[in-house]
């Protein structure tokens, strides 16, 4: 292993978590904003220009407020958990490819850290320990909210995660490889190649489960803030909270991603069309998060998990079955 | 907006209707029928179409409040002003003390003398807005239209009793003399048209 590929790599991760970190904080502007639009206010507007300074106002709150830790909580784990969400959200994105290979300065850069031969299951897996973070977190607050909203996310948890693989399982088939790049070059001829066309009903089922993995509205039943307060963020203050927000938010940018380049193409060819292609998809996904919260009510854990298993898992198990069957003929 | 949008509710115009709501089913088929309804109605498009729809037609009823205000109605009671006579210029109150006597939240207090006239005019008169309840006895019961409500109705106070004094409330001179006291058409006003319904006082029982 020779130093610049370490240099490399490290700029990449420093360059990702930045970029990511900020566009959390965007995020959350654009979702006050968009959620305002459609429900005929104007949305943040009093600091800086139309309202956009305001994520400079809530990250200076955020930084200096001042950080609580109640008494009769578990120490250690109550000050680990939150870090656990916002550290698996951007470990998850080690294995997505950003952007199409692009030269710079006569080098060329590879937009993903590491090409990993297993790269969805990594991204799912690394996904999936990111709710140990309210999973943890709301036990160890010593707060009944933070303990059933901690229950809630182990029941949506097994719930969900089950429809995730099992719908991501017929592309795996039909691509042969786990890795996102694979993916990508699958689908690289145009539109008419992209496996959403094949694989519609693997797509809205990975869809639905997205909503379930990053907990956005119809699924917001962990935080639901109408019926639990906060969940499993009632009792944490300042910074440890806003680590809980900034992974919730670059975990909704994730998955936009990978959704974008296992269904929807992801880059094409790799020209800087593709690349700006691949912007606009995940825009639209991450768009569609803000869209469903203003539009849609949220359902009960009971009907969350009765659609998990008794409706979105054996059409996922059935799919895979007529996909196998007709790959082998 | 204009104050006749703001006022105008259109009560009791519009289209009630009862929303058609459909027995729950018992069954299991039911239930599944029910089920299968749901997915494949769209209903949900129907909801994602309606705010998609006012995020287009970007009709924004936010009122930025300290540099946008509604309208408020002239019957508005805010903090109390004391109005001044036309002809004279002089301040109408007479000093009856009416307004102190019915003051249900007793936050009228007011001093009378004799001036060198003999007539009676007012000395110290203070209300304690902290106690004051807005309701509009004050300026009702007042013979001379004196006391009557402003349309003044953001307040800032350091203490619970915040006080204003006969003077605070008193049409400025300039003002008066600039022609520009509003007068009051709120609680105790006399309505238009007050001349011919006045009747006579019957004279034999």
């Amino acid at each position: 292993m020779d130093t610049a590929f370490i240099i490399e790599t490290i700029i990449k991760i420093v360059v990702i978590l930045l970029v990511f970190s900020a566009l959390a904080g965007f995020g959350t502007y654009f979702e006050r904003k968009v959620l305002a639009f459609m429900q005929r206010r104007l949305g943040p507007m009093h600091v800086g220009p139309y309202g956009l300074l305001q994520i400079a106002a809530d990250g200076v709150k955020l930084f200096t407020k001042e950080d609580i830790v109640p008494a009769g909580v578990v120490g250690p784990i109550f000050k680990i958990a939150p870090v656990i969400t916002a550290a698996t959200a951007f470990m998850a994105a080690a294995a997505i490819p950003f952007l199409p290979e692009f030269t710079l300065f006569g080098y060329t850069v590879h937009p993903i850290v590491a090409d990993i031969n297993v790269g969805i299951l990594y991204i799912l897996g690394v996904m999936a320990i990111g709710l140990y973070g309210p999973l943890l977190g709301g036990m160890a607050s010593n707060n009944k909210y933070s303990l059933i909203s901690a229950a809630r996310g182990a029941a949506v948890f097994i719930s969900y995660e089950v429809v995730t693989g099992l719908s991501l399982l017929a592309p795996m088939m039909m691509v042969g490889s786990l890795s996102l790049i694979d993916f990508n070059n699958y689908q690289a001829g145009g539109i008419g190649e992209w496996i959403i066309w094949s694989q519609p009903v693997a797509f809205i089922l990975f869809w639905i489960a997205a909503f379930a993995e990053t907990g956005r509205t119809p699924f917001h039943l962990i935080a639901n803030d109408h019926e639990i307060i906060d969940g499993f963020g009632t009792e944490y203050s300042g910074m440890r909270w806003g680590l809980f927000f900034i992974g919730e938010y670059a975990n909704m940018f994730f998955i936009s991603f990978v959704m974008a380049i296992i269904f929807l193409g992801g880059f094409g060819d790799g020209t800087v069309l593709g690349a700006f292609a691949l912007l606009g998809k995940v825009a639209f996904f991450f768009f569609f998060f803000l869209w469903t919260r203003a539009a849609w009510p949220d359902v009960r854990p009971d009907q969350l998990m009765w659609l998990c298993w008794k409706v979105l898992m054996p059409i996922a198990v059935l799919n895979i079955v007529i996909t196998g069957i007709v790959m082998m003929f | 907006m204009s104050l006749e949008q703001f006022k105008d509710r259109n009560v009791g115009e519009q289209n009630y209707y009862q929303v058609d709501i459909a027995d729950y089913p018992t069954t299991g088929w039911g239930k599944f029928k029910r089920a299968v309804d749901r997915t494949f109605k769209g209903e949900l498009f129907v909801g994602l179409w309606v705010v998609m729809r006012e995020m287009i037609k970007f009709d924004i009823h936010t009122v930025q409040y300290p540099k946008e205000k509604l309208p408020i109605g002239p019957r508005y009671r805010a903090v109390h002003e004391m109005l001044r006579l036309w002809e004279s210029d002089t301040e109408r109150c007479i000093g009856c003390g009416l307004c102190e006597k019915i003051c249900i939240s007793d936050c009228i207090r007011m001093d009378t003398r004799y001036d060198e006239n003999s007539r009676k005019e007012v000395g110290e008169y203070s209300i304690n807005l902290g106690r004051c309840i807005f309701c509009g006895y004050c300026a009702e019961v007042c013979p001379e239209l004196a006391i009557v409500h402003g349309p003044r109705y953001e307040n800032t106070s350091e203490q619970r009793a915040h006080y204003v004094t006969f003077e605070d409330m008193l049409t400025p001179i300039d003002v008066m003399k600039a022609g520009a006291q509003k007068e009051y058409p709120g609680f105790g006003a006399i309505t238009p048209h007050e001349d011919e319904r006045v009747q006579k006082t019957p004279l034999a029982y």
